[in-house]
């Protein structure tokens, strides 16, 4: 099979949200919200950012790439389809019966490192990772991307205590930072600011940036460690339901799967409006 | 059990170059050895299990055999959502290690009251759940984990648990500790085995031909073939210090055919308000050599 090596960021940001919008509408599922605010980030790191190898799934030297907010998969899945890990036709049996695209993301996926779905469990298997990399002396870095809400949870916060205790530079946390949980505004809910001070607070090293501007995501994630012995944070500021008009900032999309009609208005968006 | 643990993970660890060991900021004058021997495969996560657990599973994932340390429920309940998502789940070889098996920290109270772990841990996919007699069978159980790294679960005593016999290496068999009369057994799991012994020397003592006494380390997976030593009884008692629900009598008298009596001593299922001592407990709450006595003798399952 030829395969394109790199795509452009914005093509392939373009795709996942192409992708994603007709997975979650014929499978009747949720989360779609969360997909949008992260496809940039995802976008960003499977052009060029993440070593990856698509004809080696694991391959010993790759990036880890751990998505801990499982509940977004279809952008993943959409993406390491469009990287070349499995055929784009595979995308169409999303959440069908007998598929192995589960709508939580699956360890049985080529490219996927690890089953998530349960909020808070990225983060440490990430670190753990990290940890292996280090003591084994292995350049390759582990990434967790996470959702804001999901900084609810304490293992997070276990996690984020001990890897700046063994200055794991390797290790990236990235938050995708869309203020909007299950049942409301994150301010709401559980203020989460201020952030970055926390974060640095903890001994972590730092960025934030606009999660749908590639060129600061780009030099953001070029840049890495942001500081030498200390472990990372991207804090990318991001839109649910990014990229479709009538989805951006609501919560129902958070649940709601569009129709036939709706997904057409959606797509016809992202055609008029590239990221 | 917990020094011979040590001991044996130290010696595993010398031939072993995945083994990794991970602790909950316990294990004071206990893991220092290990620590100080392989620093580079040794960690501290401080009291916080749930990272942890987390943390071993992505240790386990590249290729390390991952030890976590802790004590009674904390390497178990406190993060058993990761042990079954992160480990099981991705069948990635991290042993949970919790000393202190049933009511070993009596007086600690309830928090520290191990006595629910065998009824959970026998439901989790690809798991191997352990529950070693003495400190030979605690050694058993880290040699053939060094030799079959998986998803597992050790429910080790605490110290000075004697050595009770000299037990074969670990198989999901029932192991024969004790010879004795062909129609009546009695299974322990864990360090009530020593019960077991004193039950049968009653009944020696007393004129009477006493039970065969098995012991029974490995409790998961288990199947009629892993448990087909016991069918040719016609009686088999079990003990164990964990309560009733869901532990070692349940599941032998869902293995065994139904014409065999299946009873036993265990735990009651109320939380214990009591004070006292692992024997102050376990006296409370009958799980005595007299109390298996009664048993051995009478003709109602619930003597
Ligand atoms: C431990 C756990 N609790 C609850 C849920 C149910 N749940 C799924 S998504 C979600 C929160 C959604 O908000 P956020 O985490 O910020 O995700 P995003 O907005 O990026 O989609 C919740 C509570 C879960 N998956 N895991």
């Amino acid at each position: 099979m030829v395969r394109p090596l790199m795509i452009p960021s914005t093509d392939l940001a373009a795709g996942i949200r192409h992708h994603a919008l007709r997975m979650v509408s014929a499978a009747n599922a949720s989360h779609i919200g969360g997909v949008l605010s992260m496809a940039d980030t995802l976008a960003v790191l499977y052009s060029g950012i993440l070593k990856v190898f698509p004809d080696q799934p694991d391959h010993p030297d790759r990036d880890r790439f751990i998505l801990s907010k499982g509940h977004c998969c279809a952008g993943v899945y959409a993406a390491l389809a469009l990287r070349g890990f499995f055929p784009l036709s595979e995308l169409d049996s999303y959440g069908m019966d007998g598929s192995r695209l589960m709508t939580h993301i699956s360890h049985k996926v080529p490219g996927v490192e690890f089953s998530t779905g349960s909020l808070g469990h990225g983060l440490p298997f990430a670190l753990g990772k990290a940890l292996a990399a280090r003591r084994k002396g292995l350049p390759w870095r582990s990434f967790a991307l996470l959702s804001d809400g999901e900084l609810d949870e304490g293992s997070n916060w276990e996690a984020i205590l001990l890897a700046p205790q063994h200055q794991l530079d390797n290790l990236v946390l990235i938050i995708d930072y869309n203020k909007i949980q299950s049942l409301g505004a994150v301010s709401e809910v559980i203020e989460l600011e201020p952030l970055r001070a926390k974060l640095e607070a903890f001994r972590w090293a730092v960025r934030e940036v606009d999660g749908h501007n590639h060129a600061e995501l780009h030099a953001a994630l070029s840049s890495l460690p942001f500081s030498k012995g200390q472990p990372s944070c991207l804090i990318t500021h991001t839109t649910k339901g990014k990229g479709v008009d009538y989805m951006e900032n609501q919560i129902a999309w958070h649940y709601r799967a569009p129709n036939a009609d709706l997904l057409a208005k959606a797509l016809a968006q992202l055609e008029q409006n590239p990221s | 059990m917990r020094t011979a643990f040590i001991e044996e993970l130290t010696a595993q660890a010398r031939i072993n170059p995945a083994i990794f060991l991970v602790v909950g900021d316990l294990g004071y004058s206990v893991i220092e050895p290990f620590a100080a021997e392989f620093p580079d495969r040794f960690l501290n996560a401080g009291v916080a299990e749930q990272n942890m657990a987390g943390l071993a599973a992505g240790l386990a994932s590249e290729g390390f055999h991952v030890f976590t340390y802790s004590i009674a429920n904390f390497p178990t309940l406190r993060c058993l959502e990761q042990i079954r998502n992160d480990i099981c789940y991705h069948n990635l070889p991290v042993t949970s290690v919790a000393v202190g098996a049933g009511l070993a920290y009596g007086n600690l109270g309830y928090s520290h009251h191990a006595v629910q772990d065998i009824a959970i841990f026998r439901t989790l996919p690809n798991l191997r759940l352990l529950s070693p007699a003495d400190p030979g069978e605690a050694r058993g159980a880290v040699q053939w984990l060094s030799a079959n790294p998986c998803p597992s679960y050790l429910r080790l005593g605490k110290a000075g648990e004697k050595h009770l016999y000299s037990s074969p290496p670990l198989s999901p068999n029932p192991v024969v500790v004790q010879q004795g009369n062909p129609d009546v057994a009695l299974v322990a799991t864990g360090s009530v085995l020593s019960i077991a012994l004193d039950a049968a020397a009653l009944e020696s003592a007393a004129g009477r031909p006493a039970p065969t006494v098995f012991s029974m380390p490995w409790l998961n997976p288990a199947s009629t073939a892993t448990t087909a030593a016991l069918r040719s009884f016609k009686h088999v008692i079990c003990l164990e210090e964990h309560i009733r629900e869901g532990g070692l009598r349940e599941m032998l008298a869902s293995l065994l055919p139904r014409s065999i009596r299946v009873s036993g001593l265990a735990l009651p299922s109320d939380a214990t308000v009591a004070v006292g001592s692992q024997n102050f407990l376990r006296a409370a709450a009958g799980l005595t050599a007299t109390h298996a006595q009664q048993l051995i003798l009478s003709r109602d399952d619930d003597a």
